[in-house]
């Protein structure tokens, strides 16, 4: 596992897609940080709902939606375009651990690219003093929500052999399970408490407001693990019939 | 160390193998032998472990792939046909990362990889990236992670396609200095390639065992029958006539302004021409047509 998670690293550092997805990320996070701080600064009188650090984080969990799924479609997709997986396969390596290998680099990549928002906080804490605790809470959300997208799309590269398919229809998944409760109206009361669990992005409205729900936790692990559950299962089913 | 019996693998509703039982002994070099579509790749595909068949016994080594996957494919180098590979890794890099995946504990890791870049000629090129190389070198990569980590079964399916006469007789070189170490099986839809490196050949054809023997015993099989090509100066049918009346000929098959003349034995060719003569015809084309591979394996499947 740890060799393929090695092997995943080297295949992102060494692609330009990497470096052009670093340079959009960091430098619309930039934009935000910059538009955000400025709105503070200039209205910072008015009385705000939200503090600086939620619209922040509001931000960086649109551009996760937009980064991950350009990173999880060449995971499977790629493999079997090369034929690659086929080999991996005669390797003695279990299913579970090329997942866990390509889920934790994906994860990795994720990570370095919002640890390079770790300079905003860097920058404002000479000024004014920054809250640890709701910061983490924040980062936490991020990354466990960006856990659950790199699991749904890794699972999405699984099912077929081209990488725009994959990135296309875990753009559509995602959006899909952020806009479930979008229109509040237009669902029933009785839908919209049965939709609302499970709806991704909300999730993460807590975190942003500094908190740690343990049900939101558990229910983007959960998510997650579910998604790397049907990843196993799609190899799995896609090896016994036959096709690579 | 390779023992199938009675293997089959339906993919939906398309039956690949249809039963198929073969055992090649340790440090063996086995041929296998089949036109395209006859379920080659899907035989060694599942020796390797990609997938598992849809019933009969497979064991590599004594053990068996479906209750001990992992220990079969350590035993297993395979060699997938068209070689795979990214791109974008190095040559080193990449076998290097094939070490790990094949579990070589660190301290040998490098000696390993050394070893196969020794073996597989690929020291010049063990900082290129593997997608700027030339096909043959590529094959050569290919060749190389199958045998990273010393494995004492190889599996190569067509280790020799798309590759140009000088890298197709390196890459046999390669496969008979493995001779005695290793237990081999290799396809090939080459009959003469076999035939150099091969003790034994095992042929298929849809999906079913259609012969297995030495080149020899296989070549003997086929002397049997045998086809020239005459174009003769003679009356319309006359000469056909006269064909078909000769006992060791077959079939007579006019085309293209002369005769396919299918018979039995070495002679056939001076049997044909002295009965032209005794036609007082003139012989204007008499040449030994060789048998296309396609044709040795319906032979070989009608024949049984």
């Amino acid at each position: 596992m740890i060799a393929l998670l090695r092997k995943e690293l080297a295949l992102y550092f060494t692609s330009p897609l990497f470096y052009a997805l670093a340079a959009v990320f960091l430098a619309l996070g930039g934009w935000f940080f910059y538009t955000n701080l400025s709105f503070y600064v200039l209205m910072g009188g008015m009385n705000l709902p939200l503090g600086f650090w939620q619209f922040q984080f509001f931000d960086l969990r649109q551009l996760l939606l937009v980064l991950v799924p350009l990173l999880t479609m060449r995971l499977f997709a790629e493999e079997r375009k090369l034929g690659t997986l086929e080999l991996l396969w005669t390797y003695p390596l279990r299913d579970v651990e090329i997942i866990a290998g390509k889920f934790l680099a994906c994860l990795t990549v994720v990570g370095a690219l919002l640890l390079g928002t770790g300079l905003h906080p860097l920058l404002v804490a000479p000024h004014q003093a920054v809250a640890l605790g709701p910061l983490a809470a924040g980062y936490l959300g991020l990354a466990l929500l960006g856990a659950a997208c790199v699991a749904c799309g890794l699972f999405l590269s699984a099912l077929t052999d081209s990488q725009l398919i994959a990135g296309a229809s875990t753009y559509g998944l995602l959006l899909l399970f952020w806009v479930l409760t979008w229109n509040e109206a237009a669902v029933g009361a009785g839908a919209l408490r049965v939709l609302k669990p499970f709806s991704l992005f909300d999730r993460f409205e807590t975190f942003a407001l500094g908190a740690i729900d343990t049900r939101d936790v558990s229910y983007l692990v959960l998510f997650t693990l579910a998604f790397l559950g049907f990843t196993f299962l799609a190899l799995d089913s896609r090896r016994w019939r036959g096709l690579r | 160390m390779i023992e199938v019996r009675d293997l089959t693998k339906r993919f939906g509703g398309v039956e690949a193998l249809g039963g198929i039982s073969f055992t090649v002994r340790a440090g063996e070099v086995v041929g296998f032998l089949g036109p395209n579509g006859a379920g080659k790749t899907t035989t060694l595909r599942i020796l390797a472990g990609v997938f598992p068949p849809s019933s009969g016994v497979v064991r590599i080594a004594g053990r068996d792939p479906l209750v001990e996957p992992l220990a079969c494919r350590r035993a297993v180098g395979y060699f997938p046909e068209y070689a795979p590979f990214y791109p974008e890794l190095g040559v080193a890099e990449y076998l290097g990362f094939v070490a790990r995946l094949k579990r070589i504990p660190r301290a040998r890791r490098r000696s390993e990889v050394a070893r196969v870049l020794a073996a597989c000629g690929l020291e010049d090129v063990a900082r290129r990236r593997v997608g700027t190389l030339s096909k043959g070198y590529r094959q050569r990569v290919g060749l190389a992670q199958a045998l990273c980590g010393d494995p004492p079964i190889l599996v190569l399916d067509e280790p020799t396609i798309g590759l140009d006469p000088g890298q197709v007789d390196e890459i046999r070189a390669l496969i008979g200095g493995l001779r005695g170490e290793r237990t081999v099986l290799f396809s090939s839809h080459i009959l003469s390639e076999v035939e150099r490196l091969c003790e034994r050949v095992i042929v298929i054809a849809r999906g079913r065992l259609a012969g297995e023997g030495t080149p020899a015993e296989l070549g003997e099989r086929l002397a049997g029958a045998q086809r020239v090509w005459l174009r003769v100066d003679a009356p319309a049918g006359a000469a056909a006539a006269a064909l078909r009346a000769l006992a060791t000929v077959h079939g007579v098959v006019p085309a293209d302004g002369g005769f396919h003349v299918e018979g039995a034995g070495p002679d056939l060719a001076r049997t044909v021409g002295e009965a032209m003569r005794a036609g007082g015809w003139a012989v204007l084309e008499l040449s030994r047509e060789t048998l296309d591979l396609e044709e040795v394996f319906r032979r070989l499947v009608t024949t049984r």
